[in-house]
């Protein structure tokens, strides 16, 4: 590298475009080819019918599928139940995540920090089948932990079912809603809320005036996850479910009976969550995933 | 911000309570670990030390442990290779259809894993000639792409373009000032995207149930199917406890080097 | 110059591509993909074309297995349960297993080609063999055969016009259990799970599958006679509507579904689940676990399963397989399987070799007067399977639909 500066800036240099696509080319083809593609041939497969007697996918074109989805109730209903999980879901987490990464980042002692993000890692990393089980224990009727815990206020355990759902999704994606708040919560400037407070501004005002606004991308990240990954789990809802089913449990079991109706079950959430993401995109909350 | 005393309190002891929410079912895995019940059964029968002692010394852990670690590596490689390519385009140039790519890095893990599943499972099967080890990569390192991406995308813009430009200023050319000046900045971001992607990839199920070739067991798969068939489910709790010690150390390193600005801003 | 920066930057670009490479090698086995298996379907006699004629010679080096997980153990799971060693140690046959979690799964595998032999239950078998991927197995090969038990052979689940399409493996039947704090009584019919007016409301449990469809059919065959239901896997329209019927009203009364048997156990040992469908080797672990439990063949009849070694059509190891599925139904073997994954062996001459010298007598392994009234899984087709040519019967495909609406 002992040429002219010329020579440096050279083929690269002069073609900026070129090397823009050098740098796209192999992660776009990923994308692009490989998930895209694949997206692609699944939705097709959707309009495809399946062969009664040996069920295999025969290639011929309808809408029966699809047909078959909006008339059926119990479909339907799966399907707003699904989203209902979801969203409840969400919203504990965030009314779990707020408080608890605010007392992280702001109020306690700062030498604090990485032992309590590493305290709100560790459950990441017991795997997810054996959590779910760990919550078949604590929602157990009658003798579970939950149900002990509420036996003196002479109430009994949610058991199976709904609810118990709910809680244990709740419990699975709550850290990745509390890790994208606290980073949001971290950057926020000191000054920003000095100049609030100087301004006569209470601790209150300042928070839904200053905080609230500056943190809501990471917020939207972190629904991204919980909602996200709520509307696609079919192994909670099989585990602590009782006989509540959820969307995926649909797609579970008729994928190998019935590709083609999976596939169409399968359009819903992904319209649901393309139009969440279109609708959230403009907040940044995408690049805080 | 000046909080009240009170509010302050307030917010402790919320923190306290979310604190046991997030403990109290770790501690149920631990206490189930020792228990004499084969099948999990609250409240746990009897103790013993049997099921560690038979976790010890279970190869298919231990190779099930060691599969899920090369599938997590490979995996976070490349997602480490195309999410570090990806965000320096994005950072650096402007051109047309910028503003989907962050959409379209998003969707993999955006989308419920069944339907990714699936549709990575209809295509190998159908149309590649059946799910191998790689086809299990590819999937994976698909959805992990994007922690990568997003840590480095952040660190690159707070860094801005002037370190680079003064280097090629200097006289450096485009793969010189990569690796003397924007690699090693980068590369407190680039570590924490790689282990929120080897631990992405670490305890993923549903996915893998969908792409993983014959004969390949990941950790997750051998705890499901310990979990749903013979009756060893104890043994799954040891693992699960163990790997709770475990993850003490990876989480280490990415504090000790995530250091240099706001660590954890950079995690995740 | 230029060209070695270019070439660099080439290589950070493809290095993507090259991690790929790496990671790919790592793995070792390479799937055949002969997934081509198309041969234009012309032995539209016996699916799946003509038997091996034999003899089976050297082995291949090894044979893709397919089965049930607990059904193929190389002592991972446990070191003392270990019976793929032997197996490779003798015939120099390497397996390859992948295990599957619903027989919907295994024909999904098995579609997708590569293996040599699977362990199909009886709601498999059919779509194996009409689906052409799986071969008629010729017994004389097969010298563990012999010893098999009679009432397993050339069943329906298993042949098809007088030919034999595997090796039977094993059999239970789906019985009803109960926890003995919550039911005080022994139970012996299926109505308390059935009844709207059943005390055990809200704590019954079900298998949760579309072959459980046929449970109900077995229920409507005892209380409702007129619906003139011969075979629980032949439904007609009416039959399987009044199926569905049962099934919807006693959706009712159900607490959980399940399909994993850790979760099953638990439900019963904890006293969640009252009363359900269960498996022997349920009440026996739950029972060894100090769980108050009990449970008995329904005096009504009862579904059961009975799982079949099976060679795929385009099996490229054909020797090894062979060696495998006489291997696995050989006495000794056999009674490993079956007391490890718990149920009835299918070979008369593992009852001699258990550990548990009560096990075949605990699981009825050889009591034919048992299983007269155990229905074995079956995949139910649109021509009826118990012979009426008058009427159309509701597919397994429909089954599966129904089932999961009936869950949705």
């Amino acid at each position: 590298m002992t040429t002219t500066t010329a020579t440096h800036r050279g083929f690269w240099y002069r073609h900026p475009g070129l090397r823009q696509g050098g740098l796209l080319t192999a992660p776009m083809a990923w994308l692009v080819v490989v998930y895209l593609g694949s997206l692609a041939a699944l939705f097709l497969t959707a309009f495809y019918q399946v062969d009664d007697f040996t069920g295999q996918v025969v290639r011929s074109f309808s809408l029966k599928n699809f047909q078959n989805l909006f008339t059926t109730s119990a479909y339907y209903q799966s399907v707003f139940r699904t989203i209902s999980i979801a969203v409840l879901v969400t919203v504990l987490c965030l009314v779990i995540a707020v408080p608890l990464a605010f007392f992280m980042a702001r109020v306690a002692p700062r030498s604090w920090r990485p032992v309590m993000v590493a305290l709100v890692l560790t459950p990441l990393w017991a795997s997810y089948l054996v959590k779910v089980y760990a919550w078949r224990s604590m929602l157990q009727p009658d003798t579970g932990v939950i149900a002990w815990f509420l036996k003196p206020l002479g109430l009994g355990g949610p058991g199976y079912g709904y609810l118990g759902i709910v809680i244990t999704l709740t419990y699975l994606w709550l850290p990745y809603m509390i890790l994208p708040v606290y980073a949001g919560l971290t950057r926020l400037p000191d000054s920003m809320l000095d100049a609030s407070a100087d301004l006569g501004a209470h601790s209150g005002r300042t928070f839904r005036s200053i905080v609230i606004p500056l943190i809501f991308p990471s917020v939207v990240a972190g629904s991204i996850f919980t909602f996200s990954l709520s509307l696609g789990d079919y192994i909670t809802a099989q585990i602590v479910g009782g006989k509540v089913t959820m969307l995926g449990n649909v797609v579970q079991q008729t994928y190998v009976t019935n590709l083609p109706f999976a596939a169409a079950v399968a359009t819903l959430p992904v319209i649901i969550i393309l139009l969440y993401l279109l609708a959230v995109r403009k907040t940044g909350a995408l690049e805080n995933v | 911000m000046t909080l009240s005393r009170g509010t302050k309190i307030l917010l402790g002891i919320f923190a306290l309570i979310a604190g046991a929410f997030i403990y109290v079912p770790l501690g149920i895995i631990l206490i189930n670990s020792f228990s004499t019940n084969k099948s999990l059964t609250w409240p746990p029968t009897g103790f013993t030390t049997e099921w560690w002692g038979r976790a010890l010394d279970n190869e298919g852990v231990r190779s099930a442990l060691l599969t899920s670690v090369i599938v997590a590596l490979c995996a976070t490689a490349i997602a480490l290779v195309l999410g570090l390519l990806i965000s320096l385009a994005i950072a650096r140039y402007r051109f047309f259809g910028r503003e989907s790519i962050s959409l379209l890095i998003v969707l993999p893990i955006a989308l419920p894993g069944i339907v990714t599943g699936i549709a990575l499972n209809n295509v190998f099967t159908s149309y590649l000639g059946g799910l191998t080890f790689l086809t299990l990569v590819v999937a994976h390192a698909t959805f992990c792409m994007v922690v990568v991406y997003n840590n480095v995308l952040a660190r690159l813009r707070r860094m801005g373009g002037s370190v680079e430009e003064a280097s090629s200023d200097l006289g450096a050319g485009g793969w010189t000032t990569f690796r003397l000046v924007t690699f090693p900045l980068m590369k407190s971001a680039i570590l924490a995207g790689g282990i929120l992607a080897f631990g992405l990839s670490f305890d993923e199920i549903i996915v893998t149930t969908f792409t993983a070739g014959p004969g390949i067991t990941t950790l997750p798969i051998w705890i499901y199917q310990n979990l749903f068939r013979p009756n060893q489910a104890p043994i799954v709790n040891v693992v699960a406890a163990a790997l709770v010690l475990f993850s003490i150390i990876p989480i280490y390193v990415a504090q000790k080097f995530g250091s240099d600005d706001e660590r954890a801003g950079g995690v995740i | 110059m230029h060209a070695k920066r270019l070439l660099k930057v080439a290589a950070v670009s493809a290095s993507a591509m090259l991690l790929v490479a790496a990671c790919g090698g790592s793995s070792g086995s390479s799937s055949s993909g002969s997934s081509a298996a198309a041969s234009g379907g012309a032995a539209a006699e016996t699916p799946g074309g003509s038997a091996f004629a034999g003899p089976v010679g050297m082995g291949e080096g090894q044979v893709n297995i397919l089965a049930w997980p607990g059904y193929v153990e190389d002592g991972s799971t446990d070191p003392a349960v270990d019976w793929v060693t032997p197996f490779e140690k003798e015939t120099g046959c390497q397996v390859n297993l992948k295990t599957f979690g619903t027989s919907d799964e295994a024909v999904k595998l098995m579609q997708g080609g590569g293996w040599d032999v699977v362990s199909a239950s009886g709601d498999a078998t059919l779509r194996l063999i009409y689906g052409d991927l799986v071969q008629p197995v010729n017994t004389d090969l097969v010298p563990s055969y012999a010893d098999i038990f009679p009432d397993l052979k050339m069943q329906k689940f298993n042949s098809v016009d007088g030919v034999a399409y595997g090796i039977p493996h094993g059999r239970g039947a789906n019985l009803i259990m109960w926890n003995t704090d919550k039911v005080t009584t022994p139970l012996d019919s299926w109505a308390v799970t059935f009844d709207p007016k059943s005390p055990y409301k809200g704590a019954v449990t079900a298998y949760d599958s579309p072959i459980f469809i046929a449970d109900a059919a077995v229920y409507l065959m005892a209380t409702q006679p007129e619906l003139g239901i011969k075979d629980p896997y032949a439904l007609d329209k009416t039959q399987f509507d009044a199926a569905i019927a049962l099934l919807t009203q006693q959706k009712e009364l159900i607490g959980e579904y399940w399909s994993d048997y850790t979760k099953a156990t638990q439900a019963f040992e904890s006293g969640s689940t009252a009363v359900g469908t269960s498996w022997q080797v349920i009440a026996n672990l739950a029972e060894a676990d100090g769980g108050h439990v009990a449970a008995a063949k329904a005096k009504e009849g009862a579904t059961g399963w009975s799982d079949t070694w099976m060679i795929a059509k385009d099996s490229a190891n054909i020797n090894c397989a062979y060696k495998w599925v006489d291997y696995i139904a050989s006495p000794s073997v056999n009674a490993q399987v079956a007391e490890w994954f718990g149920e009835a062996p299918s070979n008369a001459k593992a009852c001699d070799l258990t550990t548990d010298k009560n096990f075949c007598t605990s699981y009825h392994a050889g009591d034919t007067e048992y299983w007269k009234d155990v229905y074995y899984w079956n995949t139910p087709t649109t021509a009826c399977l118990d012979g009426r040519t008058d009427v159309q019967c509701i597919p397994y495909s429909e089954w599966g639909t129904a089932w999961t609406a009936l869950r949705s």
